[in-house]
Parts: C-alpha cells; structure tokens; sequence
C-alpha cells in the first residue's frame, strides 16, 4: 500500500504534523475512552472482588428470565439477548454512517445515523422495561428461617438467595397471612384456576389460598446478598447514561448534518468522533452482559 | 471522495468502498455468530445446574470460554468498527499498553475477593454455614 510507505519515510516527530496521523480530537476522543475504559474497569472489577469474596451468588438464569408480554414463562437469557443484538445492530449502522462520511455522501450519513439513533432509544426502552420488571416484581422469600416474605430486586433486597428445603416453605406459607400469600397465589396458582385480582383474593382466608398456589412451580428462596442490587443497578444504570448520552450526541450530528454543517467543513470528522463513543458503548456492554448475565 | 481534514494528518487510510463494506458485514457476522455461542454456554449452564451434583469444574471451564469469546468480540470492535487497526503503531500503542494494566488490575482484585472469602470462611464458621451452598440442593 501507497500509505506504508508514506509512514516509513516520514519523520513523525520533526513538528508540523500528528506524529500519530490522526486529527487531535479523535485522538483525544481515544484518550478520553480509555479512561472511561478504567472507570467502567474499575467499576465491574469492584462487582467481582464482592463476587468472589461470596460462598453464594445468584444465578443470573434464574434472575434474568422473564420478557415482555410472557407474563411467568421462565425464558433465560432470552430478553437479554434482544437487547444485546439491538446494541451490536446500531453499532454496525453506526459504521456504516462513518463509511458514508468517508465518501461525502450526506444522505447515507443522515440515513445510517437514523437508524443508530432508533437502535439506542430501542435499547433504551429494553432497560427500562427490565428495570421496572426487577423493582415492582415481589417474589416470595424465607426471612428468618421461619417467615414469608415479598421482596423485589431492589438496592436494598435481593430474592435470589439459596433455594428454601420444600417442607420449611411449606410450614413457613402455612403460617402466612391472606395478605402474603394472595400476591403468591395471583403469581402462581394451580393450572386452569381462574383466578381473582390480588384485593379480593385477600379477602379468602389463608386455609384456602394456601391450597390454591402451585407448589410445583413456587420456589421459594432465602434473601440473596445485598450487593447485587447495588452493583447491578449502578453498572447498568452508568452505562445506561451512557447509551442515553451517545443517543443526544447522535441526534446533535444528524442535525449538524442535515444542515449541511460537515459538507461546509469538507469532512465527516464529527461523525467518526460519535462513532467512537457509540462503539465504546457496545464495547462496555460486551462486558456488562459477560459479568451480569453469561457467567 | 478524500478531504483534506486537518493539515495535521500526513495521510489518509484508501480503502475502497466496496471493500471497507464487505469487511463491516463480515465483522457483523463474527460478532453474531460469537454472541450467539456465548448464548449457546450460558443455557449449557442453566441445564448443568439443574443436576444438583453438577461438575463445577465444567462450569468453571465453559465460564472460561465465554471469557475468551468476549474477548474476541472486544477486539473485533475495537480493531474493525473504531478502525484503531488502520491506525498507525506508536498510536495504537499509546492506547494498548496502558490498557494492560487491567491484567494486574483484574488478578490482584479477583484475588483479594477470594482471599477474604476463605478468611471468613475459616475464622467465621456461621458465616461458612448460613451461605454455603448444601451438596444435593444446589441451583435449581
């Protein structure tokens, strides 16, 4: 190639040029990732040394299994991957409008930039629905050897503890009151019962309900270490701010091209930029679903 | 096609449009097909853990993989879609060397996790019980 032979002859650091060839700000924009890089490091190695530091951690499968519209169909994996498929997707448009940017061409910048954009708002909405999914979603648990309780995935609660000996729940629900057990019996009741809202199932005494839940598929665990709340919502959450940033600064470029700013400066150089923090974001969430939800 | 972008850079990396489209797609395709086995390990995981006598040295070595095949996917992002492979070498260096300060960064926190666990676990007997996990009742 022409260009090796350029690189070979010149003298990088005589002054004049970027000894790195490469304009300042996506140099610095380089830079500038490679921190964040630690940060997010830093971040995801602290979730691991509480991991390690752990007899007991929950399983993602188990934490991660509901989608949209399913209702309790226990499908691991599977929303996730969703999410992960729409972030790799919009990075790929993401190249795209930076080849296009290569070529001038302000129609195909404009075109791939839209469907990036769409991609980030679609992952975006993916996270709210899982966050909202995690914090109002009650799940049954053991405290205290012998109590039901309701705990969501929250900062301050974990359900996903070890797995309760079948004979302790049932003692433990057997002991419960209407107002326990009618979110449990909604959740999880015998196949083919029609079943009333949780307000006017409060209202049968406990005796029954307790016959109406489906012990096969109630599993009842003990409360599961604190720190996952915490450090999931808090990764998620700081990468999530992220994608949200990388979305206002895609929309501001497709602005910026639509109004032919980048045809006036006679380069796309604005748009390789953007396309470096978008990729960093796919970058991260490679690893945010390795740490959170693969292992 | 070329624009003179900043009198700073000396050169501009040709690759023709065609080829530099070809080179995105077959990227894509790695990236799906790596994300979809990484997909295939983890539902191996959740079937493992549904025997209650599961092999954790399996799970560790699959968990292992999964690793490496992020890894991979790491690098063909950094290297095709931000383009640092077409850049020159001091500039690719000046990011790659420190990000290898993770290698220590990663070990010696990983490390100090698992040291304070089996400190807690010998001076600590309650804690050791309350959250182990008993043999013949575990995952599922």
């Amino acid at each position: 190639m022409a260009s090796t032979a350029t690189a070979q002859q010149t003298k990088w650091w005589n002054g004049g040029r970027s000894p790195f060839n490469v304009e300042y700000g996506k140099l610095m924009m380089w830079y500038f990732l490679m921190s964040d890089a630690f940060t997010f490091g830093a971040f995801l190695i602290s979730y691991g040394t509480i991991r390690f530091s752990q007899n007991f951690w929950p399983d993602p499968n188990v934490v991660f299994n509901a989608f949209p519209g399913m209702g309790h169909a226990n499908l691991p994996l599977a929303f996730v991957s969703v999410m992960t498929f729409i972030l790799i997707l919009s990075s790929v448009t993401m190249v795209l409008a930076v080849h296009e940017g290569h070529r001038g061409n302000r129609k195909g910048v404009m075109k791939w930039m839209i469907w990036t954009i769409a991609g980030g708002f679609a992952f975006l909405l993916c996270q709210a629905w899982e966050w909202h999914h995690l914090i109002t979603g009650h799940h049954a648990v053991l405290a205290e050897g012998n109590k039901i309780e309701l705990v969501s995935q929250t900062m301050g609660g974990n359900p996903w503890g070890k797995l309760v000996d079948p004979a302790v729940a049932q003692k433990a629900l057997a002991a419960s009151s209407s107002e326990i057990l009618a979110p449990i019996v909604h959740d999880y009741h015998k196949e083919g019962m029609e079943v009333a809202s949780i307000a006017q199932l409060e209202q049968m005494p406990p005796n029954q309900l307790l016959s109406m839940i489906d012990m096969e598929h109630l599993h009842i665990r003990e409360k599961g270490p604190i720190a996952f709340g915490g450090y999931f919502f808090g990764i998620t959450g700081f990468h999530g701010f992220h994608v949200f940033s990388g979305v206002i600064i895609n929309i501001i470029m497709l602005i910026m091209t639509s109004k032919g700013v980048f045809d006036r400066r006679g380069h796309y150089l604005m748009i390789e930029k953007a396309g470096l923090y978008w990729h960093f974001v796919d970058l991260v969430w490679v690893f945010v679903f390795l740490c959170f939800y693969l292992v | 096609m070329e624009h003179q972008a900043s009198s700073e850079v000396t050169f501009h990396h040709h690759v023709p449009g065609n080829e530099n489209v070809k080179r995105i797609i077959k990227t894509t395709v790695i990236l799906s097909v790596i994300t979809i086995i990484e997909l295939a390990m983890g539902f191996g995981i959740y079937f493992i853990h549904k025997n209650p006598d599961y092999s954790r040295g399996l799970v560790l070595g699959i968990k292992g993989c999964i690793v490496i095949l992020s890894l991979a996917k790491a690098f063909y992002i950094i290297s095709i879609f931000m383009h640092l492979g077409d850049e020159i070498r001091n500039m690719i260096m000046s990011v790659a060397v420190p990000i290898m300060l993770f290698i220590w960064f990663i070990a010696a926190f990983l490390w100090d996790g698992n040291s304070y666990k089996n400190l807690r676990n010998t001076y600590d007997k309650h804690f050791e019980e309350r959250t182990t996990e008993q043999k013949g009742k575990g995952g599922h």
